[in-house]
């Protein structure tokens, strides 16, 4: 098994290599780069001629869009991003790695809200739709899962904005703090449930989104397990059906929930892009959004390495955790 | 033969009279089955999930007290997308005190949706005891009538009076838990006043008495770090614990090896004699019939075809599937004692035939044979066959076969 994992990272090496040469290659090839981005006003006031535009180009290292320019200036890339050097970001003229530090905590805090709450209202409720498969809680259920799932993010977000902000105006709109309100400087607690209020339609938006999805994979997995030789077998040893469900049953289902859902943990540090742009929560979902819609090139370089690592270490969490809940599986 | 006769002959096992092979449904009468059965299901539940049902509502006299369990006229159907499937549908026996009844017939025929009826474990919603009644005679003396038992009440039958042994002792047990966990916990739920001491203690004596050299290791074990014989033992062991009158053995051997086989027979036997319980065999194999049945009941698409001693079914088999059966038993000493497959199909269980539902596949029907299903004909006090051959007490000299007809 440890063999099978150190495979598994050296695969994710390869890969990670991979996927940083192509974005950046893409990253490149964007039709309108960063300094285009910033100049592009001053050009067509005549403030900036194409030259300084040019020379400016090559400050940022922009100017040679060749194949072996882009490889050249991605191998200088990988070089100082291996020693632990992700650059300065254009936009935020700060090294990259401070944005990322600065900016993932308030991701994290509402993915991970919204992720606790995905699991205390999806499990119970994909169980009892399991049991009472078929019945009018079932459908009703499976239609509202599929309906969060189906819905896009920003459509749901307008939604709730429009009814909770606008129409009975008891949450607030956007952003993270009330912009009109002054605090003492000292007043903490007041400081963190005012953040807190804001973020309450953010994460009932994910929340919704979510929770669709693991009441539909739990349902699914406990109706297998269900349907089991061992669930019969342990109904025929008179257990009653509370037993059956929460202890055989549920002891089952619980290797792929523990198996996928520890998967999903890294992942809440990436940010939620277009919920947390529509509520104009600062966080790292955000920042990405306008590195990338501004060709921010080291941002967007550095943002999606961190991803594919949080993707890389979700795999490796979900396996090792696998490996700690089946007992089948041998930790040889 | 010309090429005309050929091409009938052909279309003749093609298309065999009385059998609808092929079922269409259009969309609306699938609406319609699937409203039916989900009002019909609604009732029956509502019936099993009353509480504090009164004791008088499911008590009931046994026909011979000699009997742990009567099946009287039993019928279970699956209401299914695609129509009502008539699993079990008119069964009648009883299995003895102390003896071990087998139950043979082809897969599919209903064995198996019989035995879990008697626990109550047919699988619901869609499966449903609609009619007919299992009568069970318990240990404190009393008579219960199982299938209008209220399900908290048979909780504290199932596993404590009436144990189970399932085919596949790879799947049966829980793959999560320790083999004593699963253990124990038979006994802790059963008998009063276990503690969890006496309980492992309980475990180990019958992981012992089922021949485990070791079980003290096996108890601390995963189930996929035993074999399947082993797991078939642990499953007796686990069935034991609680001393149960009536052992339900579906197909106990099928899954494992030979030499296992025997051993696991072997047993069985013994077990029954220890706690002088009742087995009910259910399995495909006439050999383990012949070395451990006392009566026999054959089945064939949900019904009885022929009942009787070992010795009657074996010796004088009257229904002319029985005669297939026992003309296919291979002689001597051959391995594979599995029912060779007689020729044909088995009617569609949704669209069964009203006349004898062995007739597309019988070689000695005759005309009433495609007109009524056959009554149940008593030659013993034991031995009754259903086939209307046997209305003279035993077989017209049968020239007329369906070819001559
Ligand atoms: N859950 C179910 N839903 C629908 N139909 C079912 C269900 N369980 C069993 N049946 C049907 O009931 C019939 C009898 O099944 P049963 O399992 O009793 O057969 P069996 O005699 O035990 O066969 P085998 O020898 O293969 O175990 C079959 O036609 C099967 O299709
Ligand atoms: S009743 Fe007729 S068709 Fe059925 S088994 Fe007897 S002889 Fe064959
Ligand atoms: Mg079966």
């Amino acid at each position: 098994m440890w063999n099978y994992l150190l495979k598994r990272v050296a695969l994710a090496l390869v890969i990670l290599f991979g996927v940083s040469a192509l974005i950046y290659l893409l990253s490149m090839l964007m039709p309108a780069d960063y300094i285009d981005n910033q100049t592009a006003a001053a050009v067509q006031m005549g403030a900036m001629t194409l030259e300084d535009v040019q020379r400016l180009k090559e400050l940022y290292g922009l100017a040679d869009k060749s194949l072996p320019g882009i490889a050249k200036s991605y191998l200088s890339w990988l070089t100082s991003a291996l020693s632990g050097d992700l650059g300065y970001s254009f936009l935020y003229g700060r090294p990259v790695s401070d944005v990322l530090s600065q900016y993932i905590w308030i991701s994290f805090m509402i993915a991970f809200i919204s992720y606790l709450l995905e699991i205390a209202i999806g499990i119970p409720m994909g169980i009892k739709a399991s049991v009472n498969q078929y019945s009018a809680y079932d459908y009703t259920v499976s239609v509202f899962a599929m309906m969060g799932t189906a819905l896009p993010s920003f459509f749901l977000s307008a939604l709730l904005m429009n009814v909770f902000a606008i129409r009975l105006g008891i949450l607030p709109l956007q952003g993270l703090t009330t912009a009109t309100k002054v605090f003492p400087p000292n007043a903490h607690f007041q400081i963190l449930l005012d953040k807190a209020w804001h973020l309450v339609l953010p994460i009932t938006v994910l929340t919704l989104l979510g929770v669709g999805g693991l009441m539909k994979f739990t349902r699914t997995n406990m109706l297998e397990v269900l349907n089991s030789d061992y669930i019969r077998t342990a109904r025929a040893k008179g257990l009653s059906e509370n037993v059956v469900t929460y202890k055989h049953a549920f002891r089952n289902t619980l290797i792929p929930l523990v198996t996928s859902l520890s998967g999903m943990l890294p992942g809440l540090f990436g940010g939620a892009m277009i919920t947390e742009t529509v509520f104009a929560i600062p966080g790292i979902g955000y920042m990405a959004l306008r590195a990338t819609q501004q060709g921010d090139i080291p941002f967007i370089m550095g943002y999606n390495m961190f991803l594919a690592i949080l993707t890389v270490l979700g795999m490796l969490i979900s396996d090792i955790m696998y490996m700690v809940v089946d007992p089948r599986v041998k930790l040889s | 033969m010309g090429l005309l006769d050929k091409w009938k002959n052909i279309k003749e096992t093609e298309v065999e009279p009385g059998i609808d092979h092929t079922m269409y449904l259009t969309l609306k009468e699938e609406r319609r089955i699937s409203r039916e059965n989900s009002r019909i299901i609604k009732q029956f539940e509502r019936e099993k999930n009353r509480k504090n049902v009164p004791e008088e509502e499911y008590l009931t006299q046994m026909r011979d007290p000699n009997n742990v369990v009567e099946f009287d006229n039993l019928h279970t159907y699956f209401f299914t997308d695609v129509g009502t499937v008539k699993s079990v549908n008119g069964v009648t026996f009883d299995i003895p005190q102390g003896k071990v009844v087998g139950v043979v017939g082809e897969s599919g025929c209903g064995k198996s949706v019989t035995s879990l009826s008697l626990m109550q474990l047919v699988q619901a919603p869609q499966g449903q005891i609609v009619a007919g009644s299992i009568r069970y005679q318990s240990r404190d003396g009393k008579c219960y009538e199982i299938t209008k038992m209220p399900k908290d009440r048979m909780l504290k039958v199932r596993g404590k009076e009436i144990a189970m042994i399932f085919q596949e002792p790879m799947t049966s047990l829980n793959p999560v838990f320790k083999i004593g966990e699963q253990m124990d916990e038979v006994v802790l739920l059963h008998e009063e006043g276990a503690t969890p001491k006496a309980a492992r203690e309980r475990s180990l004596e019958m992981l012992n008495l089922v021949g485990i050299a070791d079980p003290q290791k096996v108890y601390n074990n995963y189930p996929h770090e035993l074999s399947g014989g082993m797991r078939q033992r642990v499953m007796i062991a686990m069935a034991l614990s609680c001393t149960p009158r009536l052992i339900i053995a579906d197909e106990p051997t099928t899954a494992l090896d030979v030499t296992i086989q025997a051993q696991i027979l072997e047993l069985l036997r013994d077990v029954k004699n220890k706690i002088n319980g009742s087995i009910m065999l259910i399995t495909h194999d006439l050999g383990v019939i012949a070395e451990m049945a006392d009566y026999v009941v054959v089945m064939y698409a949900g019904r009885i075809i022929e009942k009787g001693t070992v010795r009657e079914i074996f010796h004088n088999p009257k229904h002319p599937y029985t005669i297939g059966l026992m003309r296919s038993k291979p002689s001597g000493k051959t391995k594979d004692n599995r029912l060779y497959s007689i020729k044909g199909q088995v009617p569609n269980p949704i669209n069964m035939p009203n006349h004898c539902y062995f007739y597309n596949r019988c070689d000695r029907a005759i005309g009433i044979c495609a007109e009524e299903y056959p009554e149940m004909i008593q030659f013993t006090d034991t031995h009754s066959a259903a086939c209307h051959l046997c209305r003279n007490g035993g077989f017209m000299d049968t020239n007329s076969t369906k070819e001559q007809r």
